[in-house]
């Protein structure tokens, strides 16, 4: 009863942030115009243009990529049994911004640059996959095969960066730096239709999770091998992050943080926490979003600086406060 | 009542052998203890008794069927593993844990029907958790985090159990809590167990048959006043002692007079 009074206000809370968004924003606007823009969706007025191309279609993909983000972390975290995994521990970033750096070096944009940077976040997952198979794919050598393969990808990047021209490192490092703002190369209908339909799938396998995450025994219990269960999920939930890279850069700690506060709410049963913590994922990524874009108004800040302190903040004060045990 | 047997086991981990050629039968409703040194095979043949670890050759057989060819959802529902006390990196609830063992019966997305609370409930109240049921698992004593594994697995009603060093960790009052409760389960409502157990003595109270494994063979198998001898014990643990009858339960109890020389 608790727990679906904690979804149900989690799901108002969206709601309600989604509705305050559409009044704040980049472009300075007053509520009565705002108002005025939403009651009359076909006015060509700079309002109904800003609110409807531009503000609305922003909100959609921040929850969207929101919730991705850490309905993914979700399911790394009890995957990889590990509540410090995070949607990029295994490499995905790494390999999309191999692929993003390389498009932008050979001067791709729009949709090719999102496929070569889908390309790589799928590549990198592969690799990752095979190199643990290739041990005994366990958690730990499957967290160990992510962090040689980023290591190994960041040093690519890096080596890009050092004989691509300035004006590319420029813009590979602001597209590293994530953001929510339309490139245009995929239409927010696909992209939602993606992301809803792989995020259902999670949903399918949110008893798994709880059995994963006890541990490679547990996953009998289900009728599926340990190891065909965990590629799944990885999988799935790469996929995901892929889309999300794709689209959006490499938004940091949103995968981490939120499953980890909301599993203090409403428990470690993934069929309750996948679900809060999607939904407190899109909350977050848009208050975030909206916060970056009206801070410093007319300038944009990455939408990455935010979610870093705030997860700084929050680790910060999880670390002082919460005893030892607590902490995971 | 189903019991399981194990048909000329050979397995091991990629190319060394760990146990070798290993037979035994476990009578329906009976409990067996497998006991050996550490090194012995003991996990290694209970990882196989259970479906975790293909054999290199032989075969473990439920109630006659190859557990190989026997769907692991079905074998989850016929047979149920709990493994060695662990620590668990998730704050699940102790109710939340146990209602896991329903699973089987349920699969991915079927809701839980009143049938699946009721044992639920009953499994925490005869294993006497109804009390900590919101308690987090890592918040329990070691003697509450082993009866709630213990009633995770139950809550499957398997026909068989299988139990991995159960004791260890436990004191003494929990240590004969739990195996008496074993032993009351096999005989009154027909489960099969099979358990790995360190303490002599205790496999000697409590086990209806032993085997003794050595360097991945059965040195020994039979009643407990058959398989612990002062000969067994002193080729397999290197390990003086004297054997003498219980005076009050007429079960062997083994003294420990020191290492051999």
């Amino acid at each position: 009863m608790k727990r679906t009074a904690t979804i149900l206000v989690l799901f108002a809370a969206l709601v309600c942030t989604m509705a305050l968004a559409v009044f704040l924003g980049g472009t300075a606007l007053s509520a009565p115009e705002v108002a005025a823009a939403l009651l009359h969706p076909g006015s060509h007025t700079t309002a109904g243009v800003v609110i409807w191309e531009l503000r609305i279609p922003r909100i959609i993909r921040a929850v969207l990529v929101g919730s991705s983000l850490a309905g993914c972390g979700t399911v790394f975290q009890a995957v990889l049994r590990n509540p410090l995994a995070e949607p990029y521990t295994l490499g995905v970033s790494a390999g999309g911004a191999l692929g993003a750096t390389t498009a932008i070096v050979l001067g791709l944009s729009g949709l090719p640059m999102v496929a070569l940077c889908f390309t790589g976040c799928l590549a990198s997952i592969c690799l990752v996959i095979a190199m643990s198979v290739f041990r005994d794919f366990t958690a730990s050598t499957i967290i160990l095969s992510g962090v040689v393969l980023s290591f190994l990808l960041s040093s690519v990047v890096m080596f890009i960066f050092s004989v691509a021209s300035s004006r590319d490192v420029h813009a590979s490092v602001l597209w590293l730096m994530g953001s929510l703002a339309d490139t245009g190369a995929v239409p927010l209908p696909a992209l939602g239709a993606a992301l809803a339909f792989l995020l259902g799938m999670l949903f399918v396998f949110a008893r798994d999770m709880n059995l994963i995450s006890l541990g490679d025994e547990k996953a009998h219990l289900l009728g599926l091998g340990p190891g065909t269960l965990k590629a799944v999920l990885l999988g799935l939930a790469s996929l995901v992050t892929g889309l999300c890279v794709a689209v959006s850069g490499i938004i940091g700690f949103v995968g981490l943080i939120i499953p980890h506060a909301l599993r203090r709410l409403t428990g470690a049963d993934h069929q309750w926490l996948v679900p809060a913590s999607m939904l407190s994922g899109g909350i977050f990524l848009l208050a975030c979003d909206t916060i970056a874009q009206t801070a410093l108004r007319p300038y944009e800040l990455p939408v990455g600086v935010i979610t870093g302190m705030a997860g700084g903040v929050f680790f910060l004060a999880y670390l002082l406060k919460a005893s030892p045990p607590e902490v995971f | 009542m189903t019991g399981l047997v194990a048909q000329d086991l050979t397995a091991g981990y990629q190319d060394h052998r760990v146990i070798d050629h290993v037979s035994f039968a476990v009578e329906p409703g009976s409990v067996f203890g497998l006991i050996g040194p550490n090194g012995s095979g003991k996990t290694t043949l209970f990882r196989c008794m259970s479906g975790l670890l293909k054999p290199f050759a032989g075969s473990v057989r439920l109630g006659g069927e190859d557990i190989a060819r026997i769907p692991k959802r079905r074998l989850a529902r016929l047979a149920a593993f709990i493994p060695q006390i662990h620590s668990v990196a998730f704050p699940y609830t102790v109710e939340e844990y146990v209602l896991m063992g329903r699973y089987p019966h349920r699969g991915r997305t079927a809701a839980f029907t009143p049938q699946d609370r009721e044992v639920v409930e009953e499994t925490m109240t005869l294993l006497d958790i109804a009390d900590v049921r919101d308690k987090r698992i890592q918040r329990l004593s070691g003697g509450e985090m082993q009866r709630v594994f213990l009633a995770g697995g139950l809550v499957q009603r398997p026909e068989i159990l299988l139990m991995d060093e159960p004791t260890t960790h436990l004191d003494i009052t929990h240590q004969v809590r739990l195996m008496t409760m074993l032993k009351d389960l096999s005989e009154r409502s027909g489960l099969t167990v099979l358990v790995t157990l360190h303490d002599l003595n205790m496999a000697g109270l409590y086990c209806t048959s032993l085997a003794l494994l050595h360097q991945g063979r059965i040195h020994a198998m039979g009643r407990p006043e058959e398989v612990l001898t002062r000969a067994n014990i002193e080729q397999v643990y290197q390990v003086r002692s004297e054997v003498c009858p219980d005076p009050y339960l007429s079960k062997p109890h083994v003294y420990f007079l020191g290492e051999k020389d």
